[in-house]
């Protein structure tokens, strides 16, 4: 650990303390189809710090995007509830388009018949915010994920990369104390992806705010968390809680340092006890 | 360019299969006149104004018709689209309207509405009115469900998601629905004029045929409709391409 790294990190912090807490407690959700409602979550329930970095990891389908939506209010759970605020701030349950919640989905789904730029002010122009207004703050936004030359392009004339770009500005352009990341960089090769990473550390070492991510890459989760989830599989429910307490900014070597091995360790012996038999691998000698 | 020469080329030989077809076979005028009959016949019909008369009559039904059924049509093709409760209210009435022939219902409009401007109007708006409605829900359901869960995640109203989506979504397929419209609305025009009428290329056709025996006209007064319809398809397209640039 680098004493200069650590104390740029506390201070940061210090300095900005945006961001809300987020807790879910014994959340349940469970899905009408046709052969019965198999549960998504079962009393699964997750604490996370005002101004803290949490990376939710799982196995698939384990309902890590389904704790995501009942965090940003699109879903309300059929047991337990969710709590955002804390602070000076009155806590209350997330509604849909809370306007505390920013949400980057994992497809960017942005409307192909805007260009990036109207895109990114989208959720201004659904506000009513005046059209000048609307063009600084969306440049704004572009320019911080790097897509100031793609501002007139459409969605089919961008990359995968650059549409999820898009996504993550259109999250950021409101300023959300809560930012909810579900596999922002799924779509981008692990060298795109690390580079990723690496920007979205600094936006958020720039402007702390509660960032809770979700992703399959555990180190992807030890390099950006302050705190990991694991989750079990369906129904899902969060199986160990790990706290990573490393100095920022972590580059890739992270990976190196011998707490960042143990957390990383730590993770995938916990997400190997938690497979469904189903899904052992099929190389298994048991 | 090259296409502008391609549609010249195809009406040439048009016109040259048309008067081949005249010599060949020998066919009197009063029942296959020779293109250039019809095209002396169009010039003094248009000198003499009395082509401009039918012309104006028939294009404001098609145009005033075509502008309440679209109109209509889309609004009810809105939320026809948006609420299964309401199809299953409407659509029986909406698809009953549409299985009777306008022939026999156009008469009924005209007792109805008496037998002026309006009667006709409306005849051509009925009968543009199902493609237009049913292109519309077809075009509102087809909005992508990820983009409506984005957009609630961003604070729309159901409101701007009908405007910012499912609108935007419906319209190559309602497009698909007023190039069919407008069409037809040619047709309703011309049914509402052989029911009640004394102008409009419906009624210049009757004259040309039972009054005069004048077929070269009535080919003109055809002509003038292909000319209507084609027309008004074409401006269809050409606001269709200003509006979805994404294909």
């Amino acid at each position: 650990m680098t004493t200069a790294a650590s104390s740029h990190g506390a201070a940061t912090r210090e300095i900005d303390t945006a961001g809300l807490a987020v807790s879910a407690e014994d959340i349940s959700v469970s899905f009408a189809v046709h052969d019965g409602r198999p549960i998504a979550l079962q009393r699964c329930s997750l604490s996370v710090a005002a101004g803290s970095f949490t990376v939710i990891i799982g196995p698939n389908g384990c309902g890590k995007s389904t704790l995501l939506r009942a965090i940003a209010g699109l879903l309300q759970p059929d047991g337990g509830r969710v709590l955002i605020g804390g602070g000076a701030a009155s806590t209350s349950p997330p509604r849909p388009g809370d306007a505390r919640v920013g949400i980057a989905f994992q497809q960017p789904r942005l409307l192909p018949w805007l260009t990036t730029l109207e895109n990114v002010a989208l959720p201004l122009s659904l506000h009513g915010v005046p059209p000048a207004e609307r063009l600084t703050r969306a440049s704004a936004a572009l320019d911080r994920v790097g897509l100031a030359d793609a501002a007139h392009l459409h969605q089919r004339e961008l990359s995968g990369g650059m549409a999820q770009r898009a996504g993550l500005a259109r999250a950021l352009i409101t300023d959300p104390p809560v930012l909810l990341l579900d596999e922002p960089f799924s779509a981008l090769d692990a060298l795109t992806r690390e580079a990723f990473d690496s920007e979205l550390q600094n936006l958020w070492l720039e402007r702390p705010r509660t960032v809770i991510l979700v992703t399959h890459s555990v180190p992807e989760a030890v390099r950006l968390a302050d705190q990991v989830a694991v989750m079990t599989a369906r129904p899902g429910s969060v199986a160990r809680l790990l706290t990573v307490d490393l100095p920022r900014p972590r580059d890739v070597r992270i990976g190196a340092d011998s707490r960042a091995a143990e957390t990383d360790a730590a993770i995938r012996a916990t997400l190997a006890s938690v497979k469904p038999p189903e899904l052992a691998p099929w190389t298994s000698s048991s | 360019m090259k296409r502008l020469a391609a549609s010249l080329l195809s009406l040439a030989a048009f016109l040259a299969a048309w008067k081949l077809l005249t010599v060949v076979t020998g066919t009197p005028a009063y029942i296959l006149p020779a293109p250039e009959v019809v095209g002396e016949r169009a010039v003094r019909a248009i000198g003499s104004g009395i082509l401009w008369v039918h012309v104006w009559a028939t294009l404001s039904e098609v145009v005033l018709g075509f502008a309440l059924g679209a109109v209509t049509a889309a609004a009810i093709g809105v939320a026809l689209g948006k609420s299964v409760l309401i199809e299953r209210v409407l659509s029986p009435y909406i698809v009953a309207a549409q299985a009777v022939p306008i022939l026999a219902l156009a008469p009924l409009l005209d007792i109805w509405f008496g037998g002026g401007l309006l009667a006709r109007v409306l005849v051509c708006a009925l009968i543009v009115f199902f493609p237009i409605a049913i292109a519309t829900m077809v075009g509102i359901r087809s909005a992508d469900p990820l983009l409506g869960e984005m957009l609630r995640s961003l604070g729309a109203t159901p409101a701007q998601v009908t405007t910012r989506l499912e609108i935007p979504s419906a319209l190559p397929v309602l497009f698909g629905g007023l190039r069919v419209g407008v069409t037809l609305a040619v047709i309703g025009a011309v049914v509402a004029e052989w029911v009640s009428a004394s102008t409009g290329l419906g009624v210049l056709i009757n004259i040309a045929d039972q009054g005069l025996f004048d077929t070269p006209l009535m080919f003109v007064a055809l002509a003038a409709l292909g000319i209507i319809g084609l027309t008004f398809y074409s401006l269809v397209v050409l606001l269709e391409r200003r509006l979805i640039q994404t294909a």
